[in-house]
């Protein structure tokens, strides 16, 4: 099954003070490359647990990982990824933040001297996609908070990653900023072609985003329910009133009730 | 109108202390050799100009020499330690065992293996001041945010590459903010360190003087170390607001 994110049986315990704690059990997911994927979930259920199995950053106890073909063995160097917090450097103007990730992966990082003005003018379009154009010299503190969380987007994309993962990316946001920002991730993803794999809380986020929704227990966590979104694309934000739309995020929430309760 | 008072109140404070210290001397005729009056000093400091001059620069030399050694001393320390949280267990009461020993105590030690001279008030300096130095650049590698490591490390950064870009860049403030503490201990450490054993310096002045009953050349000397301390601490409050101005970012904010 290459060409695709694969994660196959995977268990993990976190060993802490107080004795393990077992985050996921039996956990299967399969991500189609190109595929928009959401993981939603009662809070607590390990689904940044499993963000950080996918990117390498921990190993599990049992079970597999395969990104497009290729064994999860340590940190994967094709993801970017972006959190709640931008968590972007205030010393570094908004386009040498952007610019972090070339100065890191290979091939770019030998090349980043030699051909920094190549990169600066990448970096400069991709701002632009998002709507930030103009504001690349300006320092992150200088910006809203809707506008840090897209200079943080770009800084995940900025080495053509081949897969986008994304820890509830818009969670600190207002309701309109926030639905911009879907939006904005929404073009990027059509126009750029990468693999997604977004963990929210917020169910409208998952169904106007994905293809497919992976709905996850409490902890330990599983995968009990994958729904797929048949929304026709692209998908505009007033499909979110829609009948069909409400009737996908009704059944998404009966099912985490479900969950909670279990 | 206020902003102008605000901006004279500390040269308006400093010269009405020493106005009330001039007029209580008189009105109270206090004896020279108890406290001397203002006018008395400043006449001393016109008297002794040279020799005052010739030990303020020994002194400032010596502190620098010993802050640039602490500088030096504590980054690379600082860096070790918050490397990694075994090292810095490993360390720590170590280092808080150090601190805490006066360092009053270990100056005739050094007196002892380096002859009296500028080495012990070098030396005192250095260890006296590297420890703010070392807990603060710790602390800001300490406290680095964890998914920023996670960003920099799912791109395949080694554990150098996020020291690099984002571990020491992000210690600026810290480092700079001890600096200014730093450099005040040591030149406490310097002036110590020469009033127990040393041939120049403000401190050795000062005891000579002492033990000849000028009273107006000591507290010429005190006034010396004053006006030094201060000029050091506010150029490294210079240098701190010049290299951190990212972390100062409240009164900047704009665009919303």
């Amino acid at each position: 099954m290459t060409g695709s994110v694969d994660i196959a049986n995977v268990t993990l315990t976190y060993r802490g003070a107080g004795g393990g704690v077992l985050a996921l059990k039996g956990t299967s997911l399969n991500v189609r490359r190109g595929e928009f994927a959401a993981v939603v979930g009662p809070s607590g259920c390990g689904k940044s647990s499993l963000m950080k199995l996918v990117t390498g950053l921990v190993s599990a106890d049992s079970g597999e990982i395969v990104i497009f073909g290729e064994k999860v063995r340590g940190p994967v160097k094709i993801a970017g990824m972006a959190f709640q917090n931008p968590n972007l450097l205030p010393w570094r103007k908004v386009i040498d933040n952007v610019l972090l990730p070339l100065e890191i992966v290979e091939p770019h990082r030998r090349k980043f001297r030699r051909e920094k003005a190549h990169y600066r003018a990448e970096a400069e379009a991709l701002l632009k996609t998002v709507g930030l154009e103009g504001f690349s010299e300006r320092f992150p503190w200088e910006l809203s908070g809707g506008m840090q969380q897209r200079v943080s987007l770009c800084r995940a994309l900025i080495h053509q990653p081949a897969l986008l993962m994304l820890d509830e990316p818009f969670a600190a946001l207002d309701a309109f900023t926030r639905e911009e920002l879907w939006c904005v991730l929404r073009d990027l993803w059509q126009k750029l072609g990468f693999t997604v794999i977004l963990v929210t809380h917020d169910l409208r986020e998952a169904t106007f985003l994905a293809d497919n929704i992976h709905v996850m227990s409490a902890r330990p966590g599983h995968i009990v329910m994958t729904k797929r979104i048949d929304l026709p694309r692209p998908r505009d934000l007033d499909i979110c009133f829609k009948p069909q739309f409400t009737d996908i995020v009704h059944e998404l929430r009966a099912k985490i009730a479900e969950v909670r309760k279990a | 109108m206020n902003t102008t008072m605000e901006r004279l109140s500390p040269w308006l404070f400093t010269i009405g202390m020493f106005v009330l210290w001039e007029l209580a001397c008189r009105i109270f005729k206090i004896d020279t050799f108890v406290l001397p009056a203002p006018s008395q000093i400043f006449q001393a400091i016109g008297q002794y100009w040279l020799p005052l001059g010739k030990n303020s620069f020994v002194t400032l030399w010596t502190t620098l020499a010993g802050f640039a050694l602490a500088v030096a001393f504590g980054i690379v320390l600082g860096i070790i330690v918050g490397w990694s949280r075994t090292i810095y267990r490993g360390l720590y009461p170590v280092m808080i065992g150090f601190n805490s020993i006066p360092k009053v105590a270990v100056v005739p030690i050094l007196i002892i293996w380096f002859g009296i001279g500028v080495v012990p008030a070098v030396l005192t300096a250095f260890l006296i001041s590297f420890f703010p130095i070392v807990v603060n650049v710790a602390t800001g590698l300490a406290t680095m945010e964890p998914e920023l490591e996670d960003v920099l490390r799912a791109l395949g950064a080694r554990k150098l590459d996020i020291m690099l870009k984002v571990g020491i860049p992000r210690t600026q403030p810290y480092l700079f903010g001890s600096l200014k503490i730093a450099i005040t201990l040591a030149f406490v450490g310097a002036v110590m360190s020469e009033t127990i054993g040393a041939n120049s310096g403000l401190g050795h002045l000062m005891v000579q003087a002492g033990s000849n009953f000028q009273m107006p050349l000591v507290f010429a000397c005190l006034i010396g170390l004053a006006v030094e301390g201060i000029a050091m601490y506010a150029a490294f409050a210079y240098v701190e607001a010049y290299f951190t101005r990212w972390a100062f970012r409240s009164s900047m904010s704009a665009a919303a």
